[in-house]
């Protein structure tokens, strides 16, 4: 407008006024050389696929028939796209806060040390590695035979350390060679004995290879007289390696079966006294009244092993597969609020040390609320990435077990190609996940806006 | 004798505090430790025992299963396929990203504001959404299956945080800097060039790796845009998932191999990646 106006009162001045017309017009031309490449692909594989998959959300399996907000209901009706939908709010509920609560818990702590960026590199590590090979990684760890799974394999050895692990799983009498077996799984002598007497309880079903290192021969304990008052005896294995012993009797090269319990238990059931056997089977109760007794092998002897915990069973799938999650995106998590710790006053921290307050409160009452801001910011990146969460599912939960764990990231993929074929059903699952990072998306733009004033 | 007591207490709570990370280190390394000993074990030593038997017997261990994944045929195409599909997308995303980014700080055209509000609002969008009409779009080009598909659809989902972040970076730069290159009558080429691209190699830096990593460690996309031919290694190895345990030997040599690349970048570049990320967050 002023341009015109100018053109027309000062003739001479034409040729700069068009002069400068001209190249402005040619720098817009630039700019948009410039931006011409990104927005294309941009638009070409981001924004009209959004456009295309809202679309297409609202037509059947095979994209002819319009068929309006059916696929929708059907999201919530079909069991399994229901499953994926409780996994992922299960997701979203635990992962996020687990994450933010451990990563500001060891920033907190990880400034107390001298090796804090050693530390901090280490953690951080797993978010260069990819989910697929997380996902390797874990499916080793979480093996549920205790013998190849590492975590089984602590498990397992904390749980024998606190309840102790029975050394004869395998070990049976018998029938009819003087034990018999109780209900529960113990065994005790069919006849009763009294003291001043000595008893052979043979058993079978210990391979040789299994018996335990110190694991004597039986014969000589079990040739020993009791003395008036004790009750003695031998647990040994009722086989003679090469063949050639006699069943029921206790041969001479015949082993005695070490760390057995053993009880002698009293006619009215109580129990007398309870012992372990020695290296040879041996053992012996002494100091015990006239009577009628009879020898027990508590269960516990033969207990099953434990075989720790399944992982990667249908209960537990969802709790094992964010475990591998929290390994990846802890580092994440604690470097971030880290850097937010930096920026903190360190004054204010100094003047609440100087009135007395004690670390605890100072986290609470002071580092907390100054890292508000931050914390909002790892907790909704995590949120973000969770609810797109597909490669470590789709990797750890084994076969069988990928219902129990499907989230919606991986049943979008099954229902559009991994013989679902439904790609009505698949768009409306995609356009799902699309709208609960919306809120995430109005955030950007707002922080975005206030960050630009 | 109060201070005394606390310094005890301090001192106490700062071992405390050592030790319990000194678990949590443990605990991160072992996991990983574990991948890479059992890539060093034969299959048979895999399915009868756990990786932690080679301190009792290292005569288990072995290069065996390397080299032959070495002379696996499919595993060494996957393996340069994983390559020429992770550094075109990155470099072509540091170049589009870097001319648009420059454009939206220093350049005007109409509709500029708006524009990037909407590539803003793109830096969440999953990729999940893409993947049905992409595929429809790719299969009418004939890009479908090959590695440029694979690269385009990495470009167009990087792009937005791309954009992003060099856009914020470049408009940092101050203003007199770009005013006396124009006034010395540079073309907005020569500008891009000489001036803009130097000042931004922090935030190009960040970028790059950031985005060698994502593409190296994708799985999902090549899943579907990559034929046998042209898949990575991440798909290569995804399909021998089937048959875990009896592939031991197989898939924890395979799944270092693809996880050492990125870790030695990372180490390499920490203070770069950490930076990406870090500006990543909320994508």
């Amino acid at each position: 407008m002023t341009a015109t106006l100018v053109k027309e009162t000062i003739p001479p001045a034409l040729g700069a006024v068009e002069r400068a017309r001209r190249s402005r017009r040619r720098a817009r031309i630039v700019a948009l050389l410039f931006v011409f490449p990104a927005l294309l692909l941009l638009g070409a594989l981001v924004v009209y696929p959004v456009l295309f998959s809202v679309g297409r959300s609202f037509f059947d399996a095979s994209g002819t028939r319009f068929v309006g907000g059916e696929n929708y209901t059907e999201m919530f009706r079909d069991p399994a796209t229901l499953k994926a939908v409780r996994n992922t709010a299960i997701w979203v509920v635990v992962a996020p806060a687990l994450l933010t609560g451990l990563g500001l818990i060891l920033a907190v702590l990880v400034e107390k040390v001298r090796w804090a960026t050693a530390f901090k590199l280490l953690l951080f590590m797993p978010m260069a590695v990819s989910f697929l090979a997380a996902g390797i990684i874990f499916r080793l760890a979480y093996d549920e035979d205790p013998n190849k799974g590492v975590l089984n394999a602590a498990v397992v050895s904390v749980h024998d350390a606190f309840k102790g692990t029975s050394q004869y799983p395998t070990a049976r009498a018998r029938v009819g060679q003087g034990l018999k077996a109780g209900p529960d799984g113990s065994y005790r002598t069919s006849g009763s004995v009294s003291p001043g007497q000595s008893v052979a309880l043979g058993l079978v079903g210990v391979a040789p290879k299994d018996l335990p290192g110190g694991a004597r021969p039986a014969y000589g304990a079990a040739h020993r007289k009791a003395a008036a008052d004790e009750l003695a005896g031998v647990v040994y294995l009722d086989f003679t390696p090469g063949g050639g012993g006699k069943q029921g009797e206790v041969d001479r090269r015949e082993s005695g079966l070490p760390e057995m319990k053993v009880e002698a238990v009293r006619g009215d059931g109580t129990t007398a006294g309870s012992t372990t056997t020695a290296a040879d089977g041996s053992f012996h109760f002494a100091g015990l009244k006239s009577g009628s007794y009879t020898v027990e092998l508590p269960a516990s002897n033969f207990a099953q092993p434990y075989q720790g915990v399944s992982w990667l069973g249908p209960m537990l799938v969802t709790p094992a597969i964010i475990g591998a999650y929290l390994w990846i995106w802890t580092g994440f998590a604690m470097v971030l609020i880290g850097a937010g710790l930096a920026t903190l006053p360190r004054d204010a921290l100094e003047a609440a040390r100087m009135d007395g307050a004690n670390e605890w409160q100072i986290f609470r009452r002071i580092t907390v609320p100054l890292l508000a801001p931050v914390l909002t910011v790892v907790f909704v990146t995590l949120v973000i990435n969770v609810m797109k969460v597909f490669d470590l599912v789709y990797i750890i939960a084994p076969g069988p077990v990928q219902e129990d764990a499907t989230v919606l990231a991986t049943q979008m993929w099954l229902v559009s190609f991994g013989g679902g074929n439904n790609q009505g059903l698949g768009s409306a699952l995609g356009v799902l996940l699309l709208l609960l990072v919306v809120p995430a998306m109005a955030f950007n733009v707002r922080r975005f806006r206030r960050s630009q004033r | 004798m109060n201070s005394a007591m606390n310094a005890v207490r301090r001192g106490l709570g700062s071992g405390l505090v050592q030790a319990f990370l000194v678990v949590i280190g443990l605990v991160w390394v072992t996991p990983l430790a574990g991948l890479f000993l059992s890539s060093l074990r034969s299959s048979q030593d895999s399915a009868s025992s756990g990786w932690w038997k080679v301190f009792t017997s290292p005569g288990q261990l072995s290069f065996d299963n390397y080299s032959a994944l070495l002379k696996n045929a499919g595993m060494t195409q996957a393996f340069w396929n994983t390559v020429l599909i992770s550094v075109p997308a990155t470099v072509l995303v540091v170049v589009l990203a870097a001319l648009a980014g420059y454009a939206f700080a220093w350049l005007d055209f109409p509709g500029r504001e708006a524009v990037f509000l909407v590539v803003v609002a793109l830096l969440v969008v999953p990729v999940q959404i893409g993947l049905l009409p992409v595929a429809k779009l790719f299969g009418q080009l004939g890009l479908f299956g090959t590695i440029p598909g694979v690269v385009l659809f990495h470009v167009a989902y990087g792009l937005p945080f791309a954009v992003f972040l060099l856009r914020n970076y470049f408009a940092e730069m101050p203003k007199e800097m770009l005013e006396a290159a124009r006034m010395d009558g540079g073309s907005e080429w020569r500008i891009f060039t000489r001036l803009v691209l130097p000042v931004g190699r922090p935030a190009i830096a960040s970028l790059a790796i950031f985005q060698f990593l994502w593409v190296w460690n994708d799985m999902l996309v090549a899943l579907l845009f990559a034929d046998s031919s042209s898949q990575p290694l991440t798909v290569q190895l995804q399909s021998q998932i089937r048959q875990f345990g009896s592939n031991i030997d197989v898939l924890a040599p395979g799944a270092f191999v693809s996880l050492v690349v990125p870790v030695v970048v990372f180490f390499a570049f920490q203070k770069h990646f950490v930076q990406g990320v870090m500006a990543g967050s909320v994508k």
